[in-house]
């Protein structure tokens, strides 16, 4: 009974989190707009179901994910389970050492990013409005690749302890030399898909593993070097959403070329 | 009742397989790599139920519900001619959804006991509860700032990489001069500050403008507002960081 009342409490919460939107909404609507919204029961039910879905999400990931996600991050940066691995000797821990926190790494933010709701919303507008060009598949597919690829490289920068701006910088470098050349329709959504993709289930489980890294490396301080795989997991997406447009762009000449050469 | 009971189970499936790569990285790490049992198989089998739950729900509703709000609210403004009010829209949606969000509110308290270990604000309650609020509004203030800028570019049919690289060339220049300990929240408070709910209400908004108005291409105009507001809270945050020192 404890976990029904937990729902409701989510519940509340999400709803209290949503307030503001709903009153700048119907504040601007009746105030500004002046008329009333088109199909506007179909659209409050709408709202409803997507409050009610995020607290019953929400509550999930508290109750199956979270626990879990959060003690294997503890459990694979603890030096006993590192030291296990390398055997007896007592020696200084390396990078290598750590190979299984990278993995995990790459497969949890992979993994979270293809369950984030916020990313779903933004590829199925991209299918939408692509006209199927791009498809909701291929975009999260891309995106959840890109978060994977950064965590990996974030929690190598927590373990090698290099200043976080230098990756920052030369993503950004990356990501400007892609822009002149990627395909001018992806570009907009390239860079919005950096900020959708960390929300609801990636930011906990993703925080929990940078603290327990920064907290158990030795040298580390889990408040300076703690932060930051955020700021990966935002800006790889970039790159691979960018890629990802400049493959099927290429590929589609391919094809292109290849049938004029087969020719009819 | 079988049109609706149909298509509900094939969403439950489809949030299904949203959900199973999680399942399999965490079984995977637990039982081939740590080698220890699952622990509490019930919960998470509930828990895992509810999320699935969930998932489905939210997009029947993001369809039902938060797509069309948005993309009405857009023709509507767009009909009504007034940049103004559109612009004053723009910003109260990026502050109101931005200033109470949960993430944001973590980030800032974390924030705070950095400052203090590192002795920017004085080591007590009173002052690091007023350094994170200050930083929290700060945040919401510049996601304001963000969507207006956005909704801008897309009246005006502005190329997004011009702003969003000099964005970048200015996150690189403060990076310089920020104080160290504040650089790592400051990059990223731009990941945390876009929420659930108003990812797609955002989305809807650049896309519904982009194609109510002429000339604009709801594909290279319509997207990029969550870029403005993941980019603007890093160069607000290290300039708060800057001042409060």
């Amino acid at each position: 009974m404890n976990s029904s009342f937990n729902i409701l409490h989510t519940l509340a919460d999400t709803t209290f989190d949503v307030l503001p939107i709903v009153v700048i909404i119907f504040g601007f609507q009746i105030l500004v707009i002046r008329r009333p919204i088109p199909n506007l029961r179909k659209v409050v039910i709408g709202f409803i179901y997507v409050l009610l879905g995020l607290a019953f999400f929400l509550d999930g990931l508290e109750i199956a994910l979270f626990p879990a996600g959060k003690l294997m991050a503890q459990q694979l940066t603890d030096p006993a389970f590192i030291y296990g691995k390398v055997g007896e000797t007592v020696r200084a821990l390396q990078w290598s050492d750590y190979i299984f926190v990278y993995l995990f790494a790459a497969a949890i933010g992979f993994s979270t990013t293809v369950a984030e709701p916020a990313l779903l919303a933004v590829a199925i507008k991209a299918q939408d409005v692509s006209g199927g060009a791009i498809s909701i598949w291929g975009l999260r597919i891309a995106v959840a690749i890109g978060v994977g690829l950064g965590i990996a490289l974030g929690t190598f920068r927590i373990v090698s302890g290099t200043p976080l701006h230098y990756y920052i910088i030369v993503g950004y470098i990356i990501v400007i030399i892609q822009t002149a050349f990627a395909p001018k329709t992806i570009i907009a959504l390239a860079y919005d898909s950096g900020g959708v993709t960390t929300s609801t289930v990636t930011v906990p489980l993703v925080t929990a593993l940078g603290l327990g890294l920064a907290s158990t490396v030795p040298g580390r301080s889990a408040l300076l070097d703690g932060f930051g795989l955020i700021a990966f997991a935002s800006l790889f997406p970039m790159i691979t959403v960018m890629g990802y447009a400049q493959l099927s762009e290429w590929r589609q000449k391919v094809v292109n070329k290849r049938t004029q050469t087969t020719g009819d | 009742m079988k049109d609706f009971i149909l298509p509900f189970l094939r969403s439950l499936l489809d949030s299904l397989r949203d959900l199973l790569p999680i399942l399999l990285v965490i079984s995977f790490f637990q039982l081939a790599i740590l080698q220890q049992p699952i622990p509490n198989m019930g919960e998470m089998l509930y828990g895992t139920f509810l999320v699935v739950l969930g998932l489905t729900l939210f997009v029947q509703g993001l369809e039902m519900g938060l797509f069309p709000l948005g993309e009405a609210m857009a023709y509507a403004f767009a009909r009504k001619g007034s940049v103004i009010w559109l612009l004053a829209f723009a910003f109260a949606l990026g502050f109101g959804t931005t200033v109470a969000e949960p993430a944001l509110i973590a980030v800032a308290e974390e924030a705070s006991k950095i400052a203090a270990a590192g002795g920017a604000i004085e080591n007590n309650i009173q002052s690091m509860e007023a350094y994170a609020t200050g930083l929290r509004y700060t945040v919401a203030l510049s996601v304001g700032f963000a969507i207006m800028i956005g909704v801008i570019r897309i009246l005006y049919g502005w190329p997004i990489q011009y702003l969003i690289i000099g964005g970048y060339a200015g996150v690189v220049v403060m990076t310089m001069f920020a104080p160290k300990e504040i650089i790592g929240i400051a990059y990223d408070s731009g990941g945390v500050t876009t929420s659930t709910i108003t990812v797609p209400l955002v989305t809807a908004l650049g896309v519904g403008l982009a194609s109510s108005i002429k000339g604009r291409n709801p594909m290279t105009d319509g997207f990029g507002l969550i870029a403005f507001a993941s980019l603007t809270p890093m160069i607000f945050v290290m300039g708060y960081g800057m001042l409060i020192r």
